[in-house]
């Protein structure tokens, strides 16, 4: 059999997946979690969520464009970060944010778009988090991969629900709109190079500029 | 008229139990208000050209009523007050402003005042803190549904329109913020109509709560807090009391507005503070007053219904949010 070994890699995506929920703690304990710190933390969860979940889109394209192939073992771990912090997100802002008050809560998940936006991408999360281990991917065979790929809906729902949350017009490109903006331009991106024409040519690009390089270290 | 209100706002004796109907004279009383000479006297020996560094509590002048409002609420200290801000000219987040305006500088400062008006006039800064000064203890209720409780000091914007005497073709009152990008790091950014520009009806500039506040806590008005003037409406969303103001227009046309000018279905001209008409992207029913844990109801008018509803009464206040 062979020996699993611990990469570099993994050490630091399990580091950068606990560090900023050990801050948050910290900063509880330091009192830096600004005037207003329910809703900076909550902030603070729904970006982390975001990162995290932008970080799992980016592992494919890695391996297009960088050949790095230990990327795409890693988006499980990835996605379970961003699963993560999505569910604190939320359970901060329903249960420490509104007290659990069903009866605003109501009104709130249902009728305001932010919020809609926000519950969507938790509940498609939810079941790819659920299958996300081995078994799963096993029993359900093509299902799995199908179904992992309501990710990139997952992704497109945040950067929407993201943007509704802040005070500003992101078609219009007015008001507070910039990380929200950035992150859409990245997800978009992160997409698009899925595109199997795209994919296609940009991995062509890598093969070709690599065989370069190597016929350049011969000569 | 007065029925009406009770029946969309949350009865004050859900908020404080016990307490009797205020009366109008009771009402102005227990806002706080305070005569010119005791305050003057106060803070009086301050150095004009430097405003105190924003944190530390200020020692609360002798002869102030206490700092609550008159729900009975207790002010915000003056930490949350000077260190949450939103003032998007330096920063958007709202705990960068404190640091980023620490070096603004509010001398020299005029305020031009014109347009409709029958004896235009530039005011010196100066000249302005020499219209009495009274102290209002208002609740700020953020559209971003957060709220505080800040002592205010400042004059009644109607004291400065009266001395400039509007004509009587003048409907509204535009207002201007600085626009001055080599102190003010936010101006760089491309995503607003910059200058900052606010307004509101003829009436309600006149009206009796409509303050200019030049202080807070009886210190001069703090940088992070708009020094070293702003306009404060205590019953609409908290981005109609702009900030810095270095002009006041008074226009025939329904001037333009900052947050209109982004987002016009988000962001009416009147923006009074209703908990029955939602921000279409989220809801304006609770806040979140700064310091407590639990959200409160939000009150229509920000609880000053029996003060201001009469300058909405013939109005839809759905269509007109």
């Amino acid at each position: 059999m062979k020996k699993k070994r611990i990469t570099w890699l993994q050490v630091s995506i399990h580091l950068l997946g606990w560090l900023p929920l050990a801050r948050i703690v910290l900063d509880y304990y330091s009192n830096a979690l600004t005037i207003n710190p329910i809703q900076e933390v909550t902030q603070r969860l729904g970006r982390l969520a975001a990162y995290f979940l932008i970080a799992s889109l980016a592992a494919t394209p890695l391996h297009t464009l960088f050949g790095w192939r230990e990327m795409l073992k890693r988006r499980r771990a990835l996605g379970l970060y961003a699963f993560m912090y999505a569910s604190l997100h939320a359970l901060m802002f329903i249960g420490v944010d509104y007290g659990f008050n069903l009866g605003e809560l109501n009104t709130i998940l249902l009728k305001k778009p932010y919020a809609l936006m926000g519950m969507t991408t938790f509940f498609i999360l939810l079941p790819l988090a659920i299958t996300s281990f081995k078994w799963f991917m096993k029993k359900m065979g093509r299902g799995w991969i199908n179904l992992h790929q309501l990710v990139y809906l997952a992704a497109v729902v945040d950067i929407i629900h993201y943007a509704w949350a802040k005070k500003g017009n992101l078609l219009a490109l007015s008001g507070d709109i910039l990380q929200p903006l950035l992150l859409g331009i990245l997800v978009v991106l992160l997409l698009v190079l899925r595109i199997p024409p795209v994919r296609r040519w940009a991995s062509g690009f890598r093969q070709k500029f690599s065989r370069q390089r190597r016929i350049l270290k011969k000569t | 008229m007065e029925k009406k209100l009770n029946h969309v706002a949350v009865p004050s004796s859900e908020i404080t139990p016990q307490r009797e109907y205020i009366s109008r004279r009771d009402f102005l009383k227990a806002m706080g208000i305070v005569t010119a000479a005791s305050l003057l006297a106060a803070c009086a020996p301050q150095d004009p050209t430097t405003n105190p560094p924003v944190t530390g509590a200020p020692d609360r002048p002798l002869g102030l009523p206490p700092q609550m409002d008159e729900l009975g609420t207790q002010s915000n200290t003056f930490e949350e007050i000077t260190n949450y801000n939103n003032y998007y000219e330096f920063s958007t987040d709202k705990g960068a402003v404190a640091s980023l305006s620490q070096g603004f500088r509010t001398r020299p400062w005029t305020v031009e005042v014109g347009g409709l008006v029958h004896k235009p006039k530039t005011f010196d800064i100066e000249e302005l803190l020499q219209f009495e000064q009274v102290e209002r203890v208002y609740r700020l209720r953020c559209v971003e549904a957060w709220s505080m409780v800040i002592p205010w000091t400042g004059f009644e914007l109607n004291r400065l329109l009266r001395e400039v005497e509007p004509m009587s073709s003048a409907k509204y009152v535009r207002f201007v913020t600085i626009q001055d990008e080599e102190q003010m790091p936010g101006l760089s950014s491309r995503f607003y109509p910059w200058p900052y520009t606010e307004g509101l009806r003829l009436d309600e500039a006149m009206h009796r709560l409509t303050l200019m506040a030049t202080g807070l806590y009886g210190q001069p008005l703090p940088n992070p807090n708009g020094s070293p003037l702003r306009l404060v409406v205590p019953w609409k969303y908290g981005f109609k009391s702009i900030k810095a103001i270095v002009r006041i227009e008074l226009t025939k046309e329904l001037p333009e507005t900052f947050w209109n000018d982004i987002a016009p279905q988000e962001y009416g001209f009147y923006s009074n503070v209703n908990p029955q008409v939602d921000h279409p992207r989220w809801t304006q029913s609770s806040e979140r007053r700064i310091g407590e844990l639990s959200r409160r109801e939000t009150l229509m008018f920000n609880g000053y219904g029996e003060e201001v509803a009469s300058l909405y009464s013939n109005m839809n206040l759905s269509v007109n949010y």
